[in-house]
């Protein structure tokens, strides 16, 4: 049987969205995919040697809250000062509660699977960012570059 | 009860950890012997069923025991 491939576009910076593509490439790996990940724009966060990933709940009325809050919290209150940093610690911890592995742990693991992590050259180019601010074992490249293995892969996500 | 040659306690850990750790797990055996893995995650019963299927490892046995769910799989 043919080794399965999964290709996967990151496009974004936030740490509820850092968790599916590693969450299904590590998946994938495991299973005996070759597995690609394509970040671009805001996704390139997901590959700094620092992450210091937040979630919002500005604009996410998706978004559970503690002790029914979002029940009667208004909307614009979301947009106050620290919000952001205090929902960020909140969902951390309770996520280390509920055994759920770290960013950092699972794009690890991805790394240690052979998981090719590709930075997209054009956004790092265009936000200004160094390679010495990225983790070391990425490649650097474009979109014919991801298209060479989605194109033959089995499974093509966007996230 | 089976017999095993290695365990591995994945109690507490969520979803993929428990695939994750035990593919390492599985990786370090050889064909043949058997992993006992012992999980708290409901999602795992599915998961370890589907990671066999697609992996050609054989799952011997899933059980359900307290909140505990344990597997026996033969690695392939």
């Amino acid at each position: 049987m043919p080794q399965k491939k999964l290709a996967l576009i990151a496009t974004k910076g936030t740490l509820d969205w850092a968790y599916p593509p590693f969450i299904l490439a590590s998946t994938a790996a495991a299973i005996g995919y070759e597995v690609q990940i394509f970040f671009t724009f805001y996704g390139l966060q997901l590959l700094k040697k620092d992450l210091n990933l937040k979630v919002s709940p500005l604009g996410n009325p998706g978004m559970p809250m503690p002790m029914g809050m979002d029940k009667w919290f208004p909307t614009f209150a979301t947009a106050i000062p620290g919000m952001e940093a205090m929902m960020s610690s909140m969902m951390k911890s309770k996520m280390k509660s509920k055994g759920i592995a770290s960013v950092a742990e699972l794009r690890e693991l991805c790394q240690e699977a052979e998981v090719k992590l590709i930075a997209c050259q054009m956004t790092v180019d265009l936000f200004d960012m160094q390679p010495s601010e990225f983790i070391d074992g990425i490649d650097y490249a474009g979109a014919a570059t991801f298209f060479e293995f989605a194109g033959e892969s089995d499974v093509n996500l966007f996230i | 009860m089976s017999d095993y040659s290695e365990k591995f306690d994945a109690t507490g850990l969520n979803c993929p950890l428990p695939i994750l750790r035990s593919k390492k797990v599985l990786s370090t055996m050889n064909s043949g012997d058997v992993l006992f893995v012992i999980a708290t995650d409901a999602g795992s019963v599915k998961d370890f069923d589907s990671f066999c299927k697609q992996t050609g490892n054989e799952l011997i046995e899933s059980s359900e025991s307290g909140n505990q769910y344990h597997y026996y799989i033969k690695k392939a």
